[in-house]
């Protein structure tokens, strides 16, 4: 056996009982949350991204509002975010290819942060929940894609377990 | 310390680890207890499901209750009139006949935009991209014309047309290849065999005799609004444009919104229930609202051919160039507020409920900030009766407040108020929705309807947010994938009749509907009493 230390993502290390747990709910959560987000717009004919883009402010504004403007692209990226979303979704939620997954559900979510960025000078007359000065919950739930990458659980309870033994045994 | 050393490395090994020692060994086929770890969410995955499908019945259920009581469709009109303009076919040669501030919009929509104007507007563009007016300019169709006469009193103006004809940017321009001949008197541009077709954007003491003179000569119309200054001149019109084969298309663009179309379905489907009040407004706040407008540098007895302006206004006057530029604020050549903006809100009206000509009209108003020597009002209310409609339609303006009102349509189970889309509460005293209330399938504090062209349903089943975005009507300019401007449409409607028969949206009918319901309405401020209507003598008395 390879004894030596590898560090980052991809490296499993020991996880107590109540720590799996901990973990393993934050990832399904997140994974239920991601795919709801993304099955409640394909089931609505009239959804579109085009609202939220037009919104923008900040230092990409420009990128957000010019993508709502073009009806080519806008469809491009209404479809990445549905399907996008619910893929992330299933795969967090069933525990396969959640590296990936993860990966680009941190991306998903910071692209959602910096389009409407909650900071002073910033003021949204768009109806939320909640008071948020810079943190909001898009940006927490993106650090806790960041956790979720850093302590990957899906090869103990999730189907990553049933591919993680083939391509293991391969490396044996 | 090597042996810690190697404790800690096989620490971190997954195999020595005494969960994985106990499933079966690396490579072989995977255990029972793999296969059940590996499976731990597909229940949870069955729960998601099942909540989900519960969810979708629930709100199916409650939409399918709600559609079926109010029975018209969600989306899009069913039938939007001349909406699919159909192949170009021939040329059309236009003529511009008052090239100011509107007729240059309207030149603009028919695809000739002055080169300053697409200058002006694409670094506008570019400074804000929420700015959408040269991508709608570009995104027009190509309408398959030429802009080969121009007609105004003012020089700098006439100019300008004719460098808007041979500004080839756009997608009907770069496909034209004349340029336009300025024609010093209008009736010249009338009896050149090279013009098929005229706008008219004069001011309105104007109108009737150019449309008069623009039938004689066999050429198809397209005339703003107000379409006359006065009930004589509507007569006369009239009767010259109904004995006529010419195309006539009257400047109320706002006959191609989508939601109009859709509010007609509405009323037709009964969803309002008795109708009995319906109220209409104009609120500006500024002085270019109340037609102070720019005087031009350049323009002087030299450069505009007063007489010519002045033309079938009565008296003579000598040079005035407010009366030139301002000419909104003088009944010499206009109505006020009852010819330039009620006229739009009745036309709308007029649309959506077949209201016609009251029976009386009642009007008040008075010159409450703008006093600078107009003659026409700048607040100014009315009310048009219509009895045998059970219904009384009220008019409010002022131009010193700019607070929205919109249009609101009272009904006894409904409420729907319509602008670039429509939004219809129920009643809570309703008798037609009574039940669904009782039951909480309506929700009387919100929204029962919404509609914005080509974005959302049911507002009852979204979200505040969507609410909000619908509201705001962020995608009310798309058709089709594209970009599109009233204008534009009304303009197109009008060459597609011409090419391929059938009837405008606002025909002479309509325009004489618009002109005596104005003028009733101007009559009764002017004359400080009730007017009606005879339908007999068709007579305003």
């Amino acid at each position: 056996m390879n004894g030596a230390a590898k560090k980052g993502p991809g490296r499993f290390p020991d996880y107590g009982t109540f720590q799996l747990t901990a973990l393993v709910s934050l990832r399904m959560l997140i994974g239920w949350h991601f795919l709801y987000e993304g099955v409640a717009k394909l089931s609505n004919p009239y959804w579109t991204s085009a609202g939220y883009l037009t919104e923008s402010q900040g230092w990409f504004s420009e990128w957000f509002i010019n993508l709502s403007n073009n009806p080519g692209a806008l469809a491009v990226a209404d479809n990445l975010n549905q399907w996008g979303l619910l893929l992330i979704g299933l795969a967090l939620l069933v525990g396969v290819f959640s590296r990936t997954a993860a990966v680009a559900g941190i991306v998903a979510l910071a692209l959602y942060y910096l389009a409407v960025p909650p900071f002073p000078g910033m003021e949204y007359a768009m109806p939320t929940e909640g008071s948020y000065l810079i943190v909001n919950k898009i940006l927490i739930e993106l650090a806790a894609l960041l956790v979720i990458l850093g302590y990957p659980t899906a090869h103990r309870i999730g189907l990553d377990r049933l591919l993680f033994r083939k391509r293991y045994a391969e490396t044996a | 310390m090597s042996d810690e050393i190697k404790k800690e490395q096989e620490g971190q090994n997954p195999t020595s680890s005494p969960e994985h020692q106990e499933d079966s060994t690396p490579g072989a086929n995977p255990s029972r207890r793999d296969v059940l770890k590996a499976l731990a969410s597909v229940p949870v995955l069955g729960v998601f499901f099942v909540c989900w499908y519960q969810k979708k019945l629930d709100a199916e259920a409650k939409r399918a209750a709600i559609m079926s009581e109010l029975g018209i469709g969600e989306g899009a009109p069913a039938v939007i009139p001349n909406a699919v303009s159909r192949s170009p076919g021939n040329r059309i040669r236009l003529g511009i006949i008052g090239n100011g501030g509107e007729g240059e919009a309207l030149v603009r929509s028919a695809g000739f935009a002055h080169p300053e104007w697409v200058e002006n507007s694409r670094s506008a563009a570019e400074r804000n991209p929420r700015n959408r007016g040269y991508a709608t300019f570009m995104q027009q169709d190509d309408l398959n014309v030429d802009l080969v006469a121009v007609c105004d009193v003012f020089d700098v103006r006439a100019q300008r047309g004719l460098d808007a004809s041979t500004n080839k940017i756009g997608p009907t321009a770069e496909n034209s290849t004349v340029g336009a001949t300025r024609f010093l008197r209008y009736t010249d541009m009338l009896e050149s065999p090279d013009v098929d077709a005229v706008l008219i954007a004069t001011p309105d003491h104007w109108h009737s005799q150019m449309c008069i003179d623009a039938v004689a000569a066999g050429k198809h119309i397209y005339v703003e609004k107000a379409m006359t200054r006065t009930e004589e001149d509507t007569h006369r019109m009239y009767d010259a444009v109904k004995n006529s084969d010419i195309v006539f298309q009257l400047g109320h663009q706002q006959r191609q919104t989508e939601s109009h179309i859709k509010a007609r379905e509405v009323v037709d489907a009964g969803i309002l229930g008795p109708i009995t009040l319906v109220e209409t407004t104009t609120n500006r706040n500024d002085p270019w609202g109340a037609w102070v407008w720019d005087i031009h540098e350049e323009g002087n007895e030299n450069t505009i051919d007063w007489d010519q302006f002045h033309g079938p206004a009565p008296g003579t006057l000598p040079f005035d160039a407010d009366r030139f530029f301002r000419w909104r604020k003088y009944f010499d050549y206009g109505t006020g507020l009852s010819g330039d903006l009620f006229s739009h809100e009745y036309d709308a009206i007029n649309q959506i409920l077949d209201l016609g000509i009251p029976k009386t009209a009642v009007s008040s108003g008075g010159i409450y900030h703008f006093k600078d020597g107009r003659d026409v009002p700048d607040t100014w209310q009315a009310v048009l009766e219509y009895p045998e409609r059970d219904l009384t339609l009220v008019y409010s303006a002022t131009l010193w407040n700019g607070h929205w009102r919109g249009r609101v349509f009272m009904g006894h189970d409904a409420t729907m108020e319509v602008d670039n889309g429509l939004t219809i509460r129920a009643e809570g005293s309703s008798t037609r929705y009574e039940e669904k209330i009782d039951e909480g399938i309506i929700d009387t504090s919100r929204p029962m309807f919404t509609f914005q062209p080509g974005f959302i349903g049911l507002d009852a089943l979204t979200s505040a947010t969507a609410e909000y975005f619908a509201r705001r009507g962020l995608l009310y300019t798309y058709r089709g994938g594209k970009l599109v401007n009233a204008y534009h449409l009304h303009i197109a409607e009008w060459l597609d009749v011409i090419r391929n028969g059938g009837d405008t949206s606002c025909n002479i009918e309509r325009g004489f509907e618009e002109a005596i319901s104005c003028h009733m309405a101007t009559r009764s401020y002017q004359e400080k009493r009730q007017v009606e209507w005879d339908p007999v003598a068709r007579r305003i008395v």
